[in-house]
């Protein structure tokens, strides 16, 4: 008996053993060598740094996070659409107007597709943007202080899906819409739809210098919904292409309405003609109600102003500035090769890729080669613009990146894998599976005219069976595939934070300079900053009261306050007076409603507490700064409302 | 029956001396009366020659670690310097120096009396090597209960001018 359960333990051992050696890179392998070779290839040793920052959208958080790679460490997570208690994001007096809208005060949104800004088609790191989806707008993010500078929001819109993808010299970030609606918005019967609702494709320019956004033009577009966009490069920049589905217009049960027709559309849109007809008067001004929130980094507050029309085209007035390119089948990704002679629709029903020939468009359109036209805009005819077929034997393709070495990748949701694919002969040279549900893939500049080639980063939607399980909710899923090689190969994964939709990543070499490491507080413009220790004060207006507070390891200035009274609406202006790199300090004060701060050096921020209650109060830095950093605190005195004690303050008294 | 009466006095003594005392005592600060330990050996006692605190000890020979090696100053001062200087000081330094009174860290009235203008600006310009490698900073950080300097990153023209603005201060 004995003897039995040892062989029994014998051969579960050797199985489990068996087991563990197979990888899920597709080949079983046992050669220890080539995994710690893996291992090695995404090791980032203490001290030292990743080679690339990848910017990965947050989704449903409505943020953005930033990773490195290949080590697939999460560095920050940048606060953009959504409210962020971590530092006071939205909370802060100085940063709830940028998360105003034409809707009130929106913390919260879905943010998709961050692309950084290009200069003549190559990355130049000044800024990322980022749509929010739900309640449409646009956001830059300065890329010196990983902070979120500017927010637009784009009226007439609704999903604002195809977006925020940049001309090749940032003139433009464009924001489509995915669902059509009523333009302008109305009550009207849902089911009045076709022909009634209308798609709008805002182009927001973007000023050269300061990146300062605005909406230049709206183009109203038929009724479809106009899913992703990708600008032309080099020969095809001055075009933008949209993929389409819904062409059908359906307005319920889409899955089945809205996959009726055989093909839908690219839409290429000549946005150097259209913006030639807006600069010579053309176009209609009409109201409208968008909000456009900009942040100064010298007053570290933001400012929200409603903005009342906006310029609207209508496609129709601008002959030869849009065609329609009938693509199979519900097409979703749109992606232009680096050189930009090929556009690439993939059909979410489609197995096959479709690539058309940017000559054969521009050879088609003066040919005047046209199969019909929808709601006045000409279809060009399928084979007449075709390049070719990626015939993969994959379900459900979605996007495509390029490495800039002629090879194309393009991930396919419903078979789990990328497929990489020769640009020119449409040949499928490798493919690898994804765990799983691969929604974008990401190569570091694959956006541009020169991607760099050594990483591809697959962004999954399903994560289970891959990490220890953390109860129903996981976090997605980020591969890692070198493709520095002819072959695939999955090197890594990570996971990442909210729902990673799309990833714009940029050699840390460009940014990691012009990283900014304080702000100088000769400076600090706010008006309500405490720039001096012996301004710090407290003054009284009505039943508001504003303390001037100053902060420095490790103390407040003032940390006694007496005085306040119930009832009383006190604003805390904290000044950080550090001007050291990574010496934060944080500000939380029992009872606060709102979160509590963190405070950059040499920046001010105010939080506001209303004590409902008499006695003595502590607050206290949240921030480890010192050896003293527990003694970083002070009280607040609040007295009855109808105390006579006077408003006094002290330190070291 | 005994032990119930005499657990009945002890648990009402106890009751007693919860609810006893005043809610504020007029007694400012408090002591603890416990007898010492006498297994433990006092420590150590600290070398005669530091009786005199670090922040009040002459120390004008080291010219401590950072940037500034040799600082010529004039027989006269710079009133126009010493005026940024104090302009520099009240802005960047006054969260924890006070001209004439210990606060956070040392009052710097007479400083150049006990420190070599060098260390003064090495100290301004590079205090986290300070703490670790000056002998002297590594004690008055002590004195002054491990308070670090902040690293103001101040340029040199600017810590200059504060030396300046110090000379004033006798």
């Amino acid at each position: 008996m004995k003897k039995y359960s040892l062989y029994l333990v014998a051969i579960l051992g050797s199985v489990l053993f068996l087991s563990g050696c197979g990888d899920q890179n597709g080949k079983a392998s046992s050669n220890g060598a080539l995994a710690s070779n893996n291992a090695e290839k995404v090791y980032v040793a203490p001290g030292e740094h990743d080679e690339f920052y990848a910017f990965m959208s947050g989704g449903y958080s409505g943020n953005v996070a930033v990773y490195g790679l290949p080590s697939g460490r999460m560095f920050k997570e940048i606060p953009v659409f959504s409210q962020f208690p971590t530092n006071g994001y939205g909370y802060s007096e100085e940063t709830k107007p940028m998360l105003e809208t034409s809707f009130g005060f929106i913390p919260a949104d879905d943010s998709h597709h961050p692309d950084i800004s290009q200069t003549n088609g190559e990355l130049d790191g000044r800024w990322l943007f980022i749509n929010g989806n739900n309640t449409p707008r646009i956001a830059r993010i300065d890329l010196k202080t990983f902070e979120t500078a500017e927010i637009i929001e784009v009226p007439n819109s609704a999903g604002n899906h195809s977006s925020s993808y940049i001309t090749e010299n940032s003139e433009y970030v464009v924001a489509g819409t995915r669902f059509s609606v009523p333009i302008p918005q109305r009550d009207m019967p849902i089911k009045d739809y076709k022909g009634n609702f209308k798609g709008a494709l805002s182009f927001i320019s973007v000023e050269p210098e300061t990146g300062s956004m605005d909406i230049k033009f709206q183009l109203i577009m038929p009724g479809f919904n106009y899913d992703l966009s990708h600008p032309g490069r080099g020969k095809s920049h001055g075009w933008f292409f949209f993929t389409t589905y819904n062409t059908e217009e359906a307005n319920s049960l889409l899955e089945v309405n809205a996959s009726q027709n055989d093909k839908d559309f690219i839409a290429a849109v000549n946005w150097k003609k259209i913006e030639e007809y807006v600069e010579n008067g053309g176009g209609t001004m009409v109201p409208a109600n968008y909000t456009h929130n900009v942040y100064s980094d010298e007053t570290h507050s933001a400012t929200s102003t409603m903005k009342k029309e906006v310029l609207t085209v209508d496609p129709t007035k601008v002959p030869g500035a849009i065609f329609f390119m009938p693509t199979p089948k519900s097409p979703h990704g749109v992606d232009v090769n680096p050189t930009g002679d090929y556009i690439v629709g993939n059909g979410k029903l489609s197995a096959d890729l479709t690539v058309f020939s940017f000559d054969k468009m521009i050879a088609a359109i003066d040919g005047k080669k046209f199969d019909g036209e929808a709601y006045g805009l000409p279809i060009l005819k399928f084979e007449d613009v075709l390049a070719g077929q990626v015939k993969s034997g994959g379900l459900g393709p979605l996007h495509t990146e390029f490495d800039g070495q002629g090879n194309a990748y393009t991930t396919f949701f419903i078979s789990s894998e990328v497929v990489k694919w020769k640009v020119g002969t449409w040949e499928v040279i490798d493919r690898k599976p994804t765990f799983y549900s691969v929604g974008h893939c990401m190569i570091p500049g694959g956006n541009s005219r020169k991607p760099f080639g050594k990483y591809l980063v697959s962004m999954n939607k399903i994560t289970k069976d891959r990490y220890l399980p953390t109860g129903p909710e996981l976090e997605h899923s980020a591969q890692l595939y070198d493709i520095s090689g002819d072959k695939m190969e999955l090197i890594y994964d990570f996971p990442t934070h909210g729902e990673p939709h799309y990833a714009a990543a940029i050699p840390a070499s460009i940014l990691a300079p012009k990283s900014q490491k304080i702000y100088k507080l000769a400076e600090n413009e706010h008006p309500f900053a405490t720039k001096n220790v012996s301004d710090a004060r407290i003054v009284h207006d009505g039943n508001e009261v504003h303390v001037y507070m100053a902060m420095i390891r490790s103390h407040f200035t003032p940390d006694n306050i007496e005085g306040i009274k119930v009832g009383d609406k006190v604003y805390f202006h904290i000044t950080n007076h550090e001007q050291d790199f990574d010496v934060p300090h944080g500000f939380m004060m029992i009872g606060q409603k709102n979160s509590g701060l963190l405070i950059m050096p040499g920046q001010t921020k105010t939080s506001v507490w209303e004590p409902k209650q008499e006695g003595v109060w502590p607050f206290y830095c949240t921030d480890f700064c010192s050896a003293l950093h527990q003694e970083m605190q002070g009280y607040v005195r609040v007295s009855p409302a109808k105390s006579n004690i006077d408003l006094s303050w002290s330190l070291g008294e | 029956m005994k032990i119930v009466i005499r657990s009945t006095v002890i648990f009402f003594s106890l009751l007693l001396m919860a609810c006893g005392g005043k809610e504020e005592k007029k007694k400012e600060g408090f002591s603890v009366d416990r007898e010492k330990t006498k297994t433990e050996k006092p420590a150590e006692a600290v070398a005669a020659t530091s009786t005199v605190s670090p922040s009040e000890r002459v120390y004008l020979e080291n010219k401590g670690v950072g940037p500034i090696k040799s600082v010529t100053l004039s027989p006269d001062i710079d009133m126009a310097l010493a005026k940024k200087g104090e302009e520099t000081y009240s802005q960047m330094c006054m969260a924890c120096h006070r001209i004439d009174k210990k606060f956070i860290g040392p009052a710097p009235t007479g400083v150049l009396k006990r420190r070599s203008p060098e260390w003064v600006m090495n100290m301004i310009l590079n205090p986290e090597v300070m703490v670790k490698e000056d002998p002297l900073a590594k004690e008055l950080m002590a004195e002054f209960n491990g308070a670090p300097m902040a690293n103001q990153g101040l340029t040199e023209d600017q810590a200059r001018s504060i030396l300046e603005y110090f000379r004033t201060l006798e």
